[in-house]
């Protein structure tokens, strides 16, 4: 077991060390001088090599990329063209509203997804199953913006029940992780419901029916396990997901997160602001599918036997040869 | 057909049912994806010929009479500078289905030709493709295509530069496992031992078996190209103004939410609907190609 976390760590150093490269070199795609757009049109010739030197483009490629890494690492993204702060100070600060958002989506999208999937599939075929086919199919094809300017519409200008903008009260939240959940909650359903059917036919549910067995436990404990293996997965990738849809989320809803400082960053041509981000963002997504692919190799009996079968085969291998 | 047809003509009769007229009938038994493919069709027609049918261009403005309701000079009302609504949801289909066509079929020819490589060569060819995508997927989709679209310069190209570019990865994995699943298949084993050419083997056993499931994946991706679009337009790094374009429609009424809801209504309604005929459509056409569901 410890040679398989061992191994999916190291890939992961690679992964991170080729995610930093790309987001190193957009500033090298930019099409024209990303200096003169940075420093203003109308800019001192003192401040254009300012900007150059706080760059470094002035320098091989090979050496920014290392001293970006090892600035990285000492949790050092450079300063903000904008603000003239540390973007890491930011980064951090804003981070909490975004992992909030994103968590509590995810969950939610998981409460919702879930329980919908397996009980489209334990009614194959009845209304009740197309009924929920054919309400996730309308919510993953709903533009997520879409739907967080209609939910405001109703909820926050016509009823009132919510404000428009804003993480004041609590109630802020709602309209924010409901809009983002509701798409993730639709593709889990689906996914959860072809699983589920894909199980129901295996030989082991026919057996565990043929024993005698309520229907109730055939379902939860017998196939909704194996449903659910191949599900915990695509949960993982959903939080990187949540981490990109959130960009948008926090636009619409005024939430102070990383999602809306990348946005912002953007739109300044604010490099230090969009790299720092940019990694960030993507370190702790591929960190969330790198722990949930290592709790799979506990869960999922099957990796495990690859790992403890090679094991025994070596003792086996091992008393031949005594 | 009558007892005295010869084994001949029986022989050219099934011949002259040709796997795509296969196809095409298992695919008209299922009606809702018909009715996607027909919704699809007349998508395009209008982003086609939107010039001729539409009432107005999309720029014209009556700028004495904007933010009005439906009336008989403009069916859907007109938009904060009296541009009429409706014509510009015709002129939108354009803007999208050239989004989501252009950047899925540029991804899926790339992802093709990668996943092509990697699958048939293997070995360190396959494992260094694989590494590079993996560090590709490693930043999350959406925040890699605004960024792209960011980066290069907020335009409708560099926006269906960047969405192609983040359907890469996916397409040429998705290609890399088909040609992978076929490469063990029986039939190639059969092929082989009748002393094929690899040529032949690649050409007429592999590709034509590798391609139906990677045609189901484009078609997925198309909806998910047009969400795409319509976000980066949302934000303002698709298409620029005055194009007509339904995310940026959404943009431009999200201001009038309270008084003109129909504004972001509207176009919104336009994406979900193509959305959802290309997911309808590419379900479908998952099953007709299944010949696993034959009958």
């Amino acid at each position: 077991m410890l040679r398989y976390i061992v191994k999916r760590l190291l890939l992961f150093i690679p992964i991170i060390l080729g995610i930093s490269f790309i987001v190193l070199i957009l500033i090298d795609i930019t099409p024209g001088d990303p200096v003169a757009i940075m420093a203003g049109w109308d800019a001192k010739p003192e401040v254009i090599a300012q900007v150059a030197a706080d760059l470094r483009l002035d320098r091989p490629i090979v050496v920014r990329y290392f001293e970006f890494v090892t600035n990285a690492l000492k949790g050092d993204f450079g300063k903000s063209f904008r603000n003239k702060r540390p973007v890491m100070t930011d980064i951090l600060s804003r981070f909490p509203y975004t992992a909030l958002l994103a968590f509590v989506s995810v969950v939610l999208s998981v409460l919702i997804g879930l329980p919908l999937g397996i009980y489209a599939a334990t009614h194959q075929y009845s209304w009740k199953d197309n009924t929920a086919i054919f309400a996730t199919l309308i919510l993953v094809s709903m533009p997520s913006f879409w739907l967080a300017l209609l939910l405001v519409r109703v909820f926050s200008l016509g009823l009132g029940i919510t404000p428009v903008s804003g993480i004041q009260k609590w109630t802020s939240w709602i309209l924010p992780m409901f809009s983002l959940a509701v798409g993730y909650a639709a593709s889990i359903a689906r996914q959860a419901r072809s699983n589920m059917l894909q199980v129901i036919r295996e030989d082991y549910i026919v057996t565990a029916r043929a024993k005698g067995q309520s229907e109730r436990v055939v379902i939860y404990r017998h196939a909704l396990k194996n449903a659910c293996i191949p599900l915990i997965m695509t949960i993982g990738s959903l939080f990187g997901m949540a981490l990109g849809g959130a960009l948008v989320t926090e636009q619409i809803f005024s939430i102070p997160g990383l999602g809306q400082y990348t946005i912002t960053g953007l739109i300044n041509v604010d490099y230090p602001a969009i790299q720092g981000s940019v990694l960030f963002m993507s370190i702790i997504s591929c960190s969330i599918i790198l722990l949930i692919d290592i709790a799979f190799a506990f869960i999922d009996p099957r990796i495990r036997s690859q790992y403890i079968r090679k094991k025994v085969k070596a003792i086996q291998v091992g008393g031949e040869g005594a | 057909m009558s007892s005295a047809t010869s084994t001949a003509e029986n022989k050219q009769a099934v011949k002259k049912q040709s796997q795509l007229k296969e196809i095409w009938r298992r695919l008209k038994k299922n009606k809702i994806a018909v009715i996607a493919m027909f919704v699809i069709i007349f998508l395009v027609l209008i982003a086609i010929f939107a010039p001729l049918i539409a009432p107005y261009s999309y720029e014209t403005q009556d700028v004495m009479r904007p933010l009005e309701g439906p009336s008989r000079d403009h069916i859907l009302g007109t938009d904060r500078l009296g541009r009429d609504v409706f014509s510009r949801l015709l002129y939108g289909a354009g803007q999208s289905l050239q989004m989501g066509f252009t950047a899925v079929l540029g991804a899926a020819l790339l992802g093709i030709i990668i996943g092509s490589i990697a699958g048939y060569y293997g070995g360190w060819l396959d494992n260094l493709l694989m590494r590079i995508l993996d560090i590709y997927q490693g930043i999350p989709m959406f925040l890699l295509t605004v960024t792209l679209a960011a980066v290069l310069g907020p335009s409708l190209q560099n926006a269906i530069l960047a969405i192609g570019i983040a359907l890469v990865p996916g397409n040429a994995r998705f290609m890399r496992a088909c040609i992978l699943t076929v490469r063990e298949m029986e039939y190639i084993e059969a092929a082989k031992s009748i002393n094929c050419s690899v040529r032949r083997i690649i050409v007429s056993h592999i590709i034509p078996n590798a391609i139906p499931p990677m045609i189901v994946s484009v078609t997925m991706g198309l909806g998910f190209a047009v969400l795409s679009g319509a976000m980066l337009s949302y934000i303002g790094l698709g298409a620029q103004p005055p194009t007509a374009e339904w995310g940026a429609m959404i943009s431009d009424g999200r201001n009038y939410l309270r008084s003109e809801p129909q504004l972001a209504l509207y176009p919104g309604l336009c994406i979900m609907v193509s959305v959802l005929a290309f997911n309808l459509f590419g379900d479908g056409l998952r099953d007709a190609l299944d010949p696993r569901l034959k009958t």
